[in-house]
């Protein structure tokens, strides 16, 4: 539940090409981390297992750098969103970059439940030419249904429609054997769409790219609060309660 | 960089591609180009296993900090991205910079148990060099290794240029200034390799005959040979192509002598006589790894004296670090990594004489910060209910690990881990009814004079330990146990004794399966095709290059790890090769036999091992040497080292105040262990936590 007494702090920040293999869960302890180190009096979880309040707007896919990221932190006092700037600069490795932090109403909805899409820029090696792939964008935005499977760790394999998750798709640039696209997804729970499955429907499976989150989009009103304002990283994969593994 | 468009392509298809990126918090990126000397350390198996050695941290540190040298890390790649990296022919490179392993001067492997011996010529061969020592020139990196396998390095001696023996803080640096000097001396007469070029030799032919000729290796190559006859000059660096071995008749052991002039007859261990400063901007890994902490080494060596226990014969003596200099440690590492977790490590962390002190104030300075404190290794005697609470303030803890290792207090005493059944009962009092729910219990099977009465006792101690957990908190009481089969080591008083025979491990664990089964208890044992590995590697000669060598190419690797475990792969290479594992780890020894690592002084005397082999086998319990030095050997060998210490930073008495006694009972109580106990420089952890030995003895 949002608790007034805490801070609550906005961070925007990109998460750059040398962390881009990170996942969502280690990102969460880089943040612990960092404002450890940046001695910030992190906000933490009651219970057995305390966690740090912390709160990412939208996991990034693995392999992805992000550009403007949006993170939610809770401090038990104050500081001043300047000195947290300062202090985390220093505290944070090189490839984690703080762009901008601000104090945000604890009242105010979980970043979560505000995103509602994401914008990538996908740049990809190949050799066709640019007005062949320029086609197959045309042919996809034309698709009314783009019916794929998406496999999972360990169950079976879902099949799904890419098509409504498919905002906008742009061929931004092409040469020297790359092209480079820019796409809007739907990023809302349940409805998320995934730059590379795009990248695969365009027939780009297995090329080198390298793929970068642009921007979140947040819807400005929230119709229905979500249960939890803060909510508690707690998907942890490890044990702590069990000392002895 | 080609490499990098290359890791494009390959890593989203990979298991935990953030093992081969780098860029943590705490890695030392320096500029290549204006850093002359330069050195891969190399932990030959995964990331998370290398990123948790505490050994490698410590050097890392150290050359770092020396202005003219870098340090760059380099881990073994997981099959997944081996494979991915041959198709790509990317050859292995460092976290760092990205640079393949063959532009490096020197790589140096970490060697802490025997099992990672096949990975280190999966990585070798990943670089693009040739495997053996012998085909390899002044032209390729000079390659080293250290670590507690080392105090046997034998089985290993085709394919080192050099081993690193004992505590590795001074002698890096001597290696890499040495090398330097050698380098400018030859400088005109070196040209540089040609770039790399994946070489791969995986899949060649069957073993090739004896390597009768091994030691003339680097004589055809000046320059080679004169950079290693100046290694071999320095003292704990062991040059293996410089000796030859010699055997008998009948096949076993008979000798090991030098075949150039002016290199030691024998190889004694590096040690440094007081602890350097700890580490504390360790590299603060993204991915969870085994031990995700930092770690203090609060002392080295023990004194206790247990006759199965490797670490505790070669790491002495024991050395203690102030406890202000800890403290400060502690400051300095949440300042400068953030971790949530700090271990204190040793052999034995109640035997630190300020244990209560170090926990009380580190809990004063830093339990608001939620700081958990790890303590591997407490003996249960100092393990008040103080401490015990003192640490729960860090980390909610299910319970605690306890180490018996044997289950009669007659076979205790053989052991000399004189423990009473009844002091074990007595905590797990305190355990259980303080609600801690879980108690894990280490056995060994196949000690010597083990009958099938002790491995009962097994089964009824553990019943015992439950009963008493079900009075407490009923159904919520678990006892773990866990049962290894010894493995008799090298430099120990049990290298005399033989591996037990397959046919009874099996008969004993078979039994304590069926004993033990039922609610409130899980047993976990070791696979004993894997006991034997180990027992063969650690115990081998010269003879088992060709076996090791043999087995990789039938696709042995990561066999620490009991799904990458390739038993057939290792019987068809003894069988190749003609070796009889069992002669290695089954054959009863005789006293004054010889053994392939005679040479390697680690500072006992052989007497004392054999007097101590004797005792054991007589039931004769020996006390702690802080209260009665037995003249092991160790303040012989290191009188000098002893002298510059000061008396209450060294466990052995001061040189001309011998305290010597003979073996006396006594009764104590039992030692929980911690398996995440790490020992300094990189003896350790074997990699069960990833990936844990259930339920499948074979
Ligand atoms: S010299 Fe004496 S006190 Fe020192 S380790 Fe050996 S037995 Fe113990």
């Amino acid at each position: 539940m949002p608790d007034p007494a805490l801070q609550r702090l906005r961070l925007t920040y990109g998460k750059g090409e040398a962390i881009r293999f990170i996942s969502n869960l280690d990102l969460m302890r880089l943040w612990e981390r960092a404002a450890r180190r940046a001695r910030l009096p992190l906000a933490y979880s009651h219970g057995f297992n305390p966690q740090p309040k912390i709160a990412n707007a939208h996991a990034l896919p693995v392999g992805c750098a992000g550009e403007n990221e949006v993170i939610d932190l809770w401090l038990e006092a104050r500081v001043e969103p300047e000195e947290v700037a300062r202090r985390l600069r220093e505290a944070l490795p090189p490839a984690a970059q703080l762009i901008h932090v601000e104090e945000a109403d604890p009242r105010e909805p979980s970043l979560q439940s505000r995103v509602c899409a994401a914008e990538y820029r996908a740049q990809v090696q190949t050799d066709e030419m640019g007005h062949a792939i320029a086609e197959r964008v045309q042919v996809l935005l034309a698709a009314q249904e783009l019916p794929r499977q998406r496999a999972r760790h360990g169950k079976p394999p879902v099949i799904y429609d890419l098509r409504p998750l498919l905002l906008d798709l742009r061929l931004r640039g092409y040469g020297n054997g790359e092209a480079t696209f820019w796409m809007r997804l739907r990023a809302e729970p349940g409805a998320t769409g995934r730059p590379d499955e795009v990248l695969d429907a365009l027939g780009l499976a297995d090329v080198p790219r390298r793929v970068a989150r642009e921007r979140l989009i947040f819807a400005e009103f929230v119709q229905v609060a979500p249960a939890s304002a803060a909510p508690v990283i707690s998907d942890d994969d490890t044990d702590p309660e069990s000392p002895l593994e | 960089m080609d490499v990098e468009i290359a890791l494009d392509r390959i890593l989203p298809h990979v298991e935990k591609p953030a093992r081969y990126t780098g860029g943590e918090y705490n890695s030392i990126v320096k500029n290549w180009t204006q850093v002359p000397y330069r050195l891969a350390l190399a932990f030959p198996d995964t990331y998370e296993l290398g990123m948790s050695n505490l050994g490698l941290a410590i050097l890392y540190d150290i050359v770092n900090k020396e202005p003219d040298m870098l340090a760059e890390r380099v881990y073994c790649p997981w099959p997944d991205m081996e494979g991915a990296m041959r198709r790509e022919g990317i050859p292995l490179y460092s976290l760092e910079t990205y640079h393949p392993l063959t532009d490096f001067d020197v790589i140096g492997f970490s060697l802490p148990y025997e099992q990672l011996y096949t990975n280190v010529l999966t990585m070798l061969d990943l670089a693009g060099l040739p495997l053996r020592a012998a085909e390899r020139d002044e032209h390729h990196p000079l390659i080293i290794a250290g670590g507690s396998a080392v105090y046997n390095p034998e089985p290993m001696a085709d394919f080192f240029d050099a081993f690193i023996v004992g505590e590795g803080e001074e002698v890096i640096l001597e290696v890499m200034r040495t090398y330097g000097g050698w380098r400018e001396d030859w400088d005109q007469a070196l040209t540089p390799l040609p770039p790399s070029l994946l070489y791969s030799s995986r899949g060649a032919g069957l073993c090739g005959p004896p390597t009768a000729k091994f030691g003339r290796g680097s004589e055809g190559h000046p320059a080679k040979h004169d950079l290693l006859r100046r290694l071999a000059r320095i003292e704990g660096v062991y040059v293996p192509s410089f000796y030859e071995a010699e055997y008998n008749a009948d096949g076993t052991f008979a000798a090991i002598h030098p075949t150039v002039p002016d290199v030691p007859a024998r190889i004694t261990k590096r040690i440094v006589p007081v602890l350097p400063p700890p580490v504390t901007r360790f590299i603060v890994p993204y991915l969870d790894i085994v031990h995700n902490r930092a770690a203090i080494e609060i002392q080295r060596g023990c004194t206790r004296g247990c006759r199965f226990c490797h670490a505790g014969m070669v790491f002495r003596p024991v050395r203690e670090r102030p406890l202000a200099e800890i403290l400060q440690a502690v400051d300095d590492i949440i300042a400068q990594t953030g971790f949530e977790e700090v271990s204190f490590l040793s052999l034995s962390s109640s035997d630190y004489s300020k244990i209560g002190d170090l926990v009380r104030e580190t809990m004063r300075r830093h339990g608001d910060k939620r700081l958990s404190i790890g303590l591997p290794s407490l003996r249960i005697e100092s393990f008040s209910v103080d401490i015990m609470e003192q640490l729960e303030k860090g980390r909610r803890r299910s319970g605690f690990t306890f180490a018996p290792e044997a289950a009669t207090d007659r076979l205790r005493d053989v052991i000399n881990k004189p423990v009473s059944t009844d002091a074990l009962l007595q905590v797990a009092e305190e355990v259980y009814s303080r609600g801690w729910t879980t108690i894990k219990l280490y056995f060994m099977i196949g000690h010597p004079t083990q009958t099938m009465e002790d491995v009962r006792a097994i089964a009824r101690l553990a019943r015992q330990v439950l009963a008493v957990g079900r009075k407490h908190i009923g159904k919520k009481a678990n006892v773990r146990i866990g049962v290894s089969t010894l493995v008799p080591k090298p430099h120990t008083p049990f290298q005399w004794v033989p591996l037990e025979e397959e046919s009874l491990i099996r008969e004993q664990l078979s039994y304590l399966r069926d004993a033990l089964s039922g609610p409130g208890l899980h047993l976990n044992w070791n696979n004993p095709r894997e006991t034997l590995l180990e027992a063969v590697l650690s115990r081998g000669d010269r003879r088992l290059g060709r076996v090791i060598r043999r087995a990789w190419e039938l696709g042995a690797k990561l066999d620490g790890w009991q799904d990458q475990f390739n038993d057939a792969a290792w019987t068809q290479a003894y069988q190749e090769c003609g070796i009889d594992p069992d002669f290695y780890a089954r054959r009863p020894r005789a006293l004054d036999e010889a053994f392939p690592w005679d040479h390697i002084d680690v500072g006992l005397k052989k007497k004392f091992l054999a007097d101590e082999y004797q005792n054991a086998l007589a039931g004769k319990v020996i006390v702690d040497c802080r209260e009665h030095c037995f003249s092991c050997g160790i303040l012989k060998t290191f009188k000098e080292e002893r002298k510059q210490t000061p008396d209450e930073m060294w466990g052995c008495p001061a040189v001309g105040h011998r305290r010597t006694g003979a073996p006396l009972r006594i009764l104590e109580s039992p030692v929980p262990v911690d398996e995440s106990l790490l020992i300094p420089l990189s003896l350790a952890l074997t990699p069960q936590p990833l990936s844990p030995k259930v339920g499948r003895g074979g």
